[in-house]
């Protein structure tokens, strides 16, 4: 942070190891894998070193992972039933991931790897494949009843099927766009704010006493992107329930 | 030694009707107590739940007419139909984004009106 601000500057990947090209493309150890892979760590350390006690009585860790598991459960058994639960690993795993991600994004100098809508969009079309082929092999072609609506008039019908499938298609693009969004404007928004206390401070001392005022936003901002972070990781293990309760039972 | 017998067994059965009621009133103390604590914990939960469904909202919508906008062009772009199924799918991306809304705004009435209705049984 010189004299130019750049609140983009946050958000660019670097090779860390280069890993030669295949087919023409790139491929490198990046900032971005090494975040996903110290969440990947990060979680699975977690949930082992907080599981393997077993006490009856839990302790701090093990009740951390109780209550993560009980969210998930209770979020996944009320939105897809109890046949849904199959389903737990893979909606736990969704929400343990995007939430660490979130939460680890907010320490300063750490990347945001859900800020990128390469990794929201490779979940949410993750989520969507599953939904269709999982779909289509419970289901049969009766998952295709998931597009046409009872008491829908006959002639109707062509208009109301081609608008359900678009409201389908629609799904992973609001999933990976939403989460997105709301983590880069967080941060950019967070960088601007920040950015103001040194411009200010740069005027001397009456630019320090204004620079209270963007420093009380940037402190109020910081709380309401922990909600944030929390919000649309629950938003987004909540939505992928929901589009697999359509697949288990896609009669509308 | 019969009477002493039937008398206790009235007895136990006085007591256990007597219990059953105490149960009973228990019981619906406890369902009482439950729902307000439920009612108590709604409220500030709500704030932030309603922060998401704002954002949800606005999102199914815009996502509806964009999917309609890809698919429109791209159907011109492979069938030279140029604009017409461009401004027909973007029409129609429009109707899906309302249906999105409706549906996830319905999905969220439903839910409290059910709540609202466990509530009062």
């Amino acid at each position: 942070m010189e004299d130019k601000v750049d609140p983009i500057h946050q958000f660019a990947i670097n090779n860390i190891v280069d890993l030669g090209t295949i087919g023409g493309v790139q491929l490198a150890f990046t900032n971005s894998a090494l975040f996903m892979v110290v969440i990947v760590v990060l979680i699975t350390g977690f949930m082992i070193a907080a599981t393997s006690p077993r006490m009856l009585v839990p302790g701090r860790f093990q009740s951390l992972a109780e209550i993560s598991y009980e969210f998930v459960a209770n979020m996944l058994r009320e939105s897809a039933g109890t046949d849904g639960m199959r389903f737990f690993p893979f909606v736990f795993s969704v929400f343990m991931f995007v939430l660490f991600a979130n939460v680890l994004g907010l320490f300063p100098y750490f990347f945001t790897v859900t800020s990128h809508i390469v990794i929201t969009a490779a979940l949410a079309v993750t989520i969507i494949l599953l939904v269709i082929i999982y779909g289509f092999y419970r289901n049969g072609l009766h998952f295709l009843g998931l597009f046409v609506p009872k008491g829908v008039p006959v002639y109707l019908l062509p208009l109301v099927v081609a608008i359900e499938v678009m409201s389908f298609l629609s799904r992973p693009i609001s999933l990976s766009v939403r989460l997105f969004a709301n983590m880069l404007a967080g941060h950019i928004t967070l960088k601007v704010f920040a950015s103001f206390i040194l411009m200010l401070g740069a005027f001397g001392f009456a630019g320090w006493l204004g620079a209270i005022v963007p420093f009380f936003m940037t402190v109020a901002l910081t709380a309401l992107e922990v909600l944030v972070a929390f919000l649309q990781a629950y938003v987004f293990a909540i939505l992928t329930c929901m589009y697999l309760n359509d697949a288990l039972h896609p009669s509308h | 030694m019969a009477a002493p017998d039937g008398d206790s067994d009235r007895a136990g059965s006085a007591s256990d009707a007597e219990l059953a009621r105490r149960l009973d009133r228990l019981s619906r103390d406890l369902e009482s107590e439950k729902r307000e604590r439920a009612a108590g914990e709604r409220l500030p939960k709500s704030d932030s739940a309603s922060y998401a469904l704002a954002f949800r909202l606005a999102s199914e919508f815009v996502a509806g007419v964009l999917v309609g906008a890809a698919l429109g062009w791209g159907l011109d772009y492979v069938a030279g139909t140029s604009p017409w199924g461009l401004i027909g799918l973007l029409l129609l991306g429009f109707c899906a984004g309302v249906v999105n809304v409706v549906r996830v705004a319905g999905r969220m009435s439903a839910s409290t009106g059910a709540a609202d209705g466990s509530r009062r049984e």
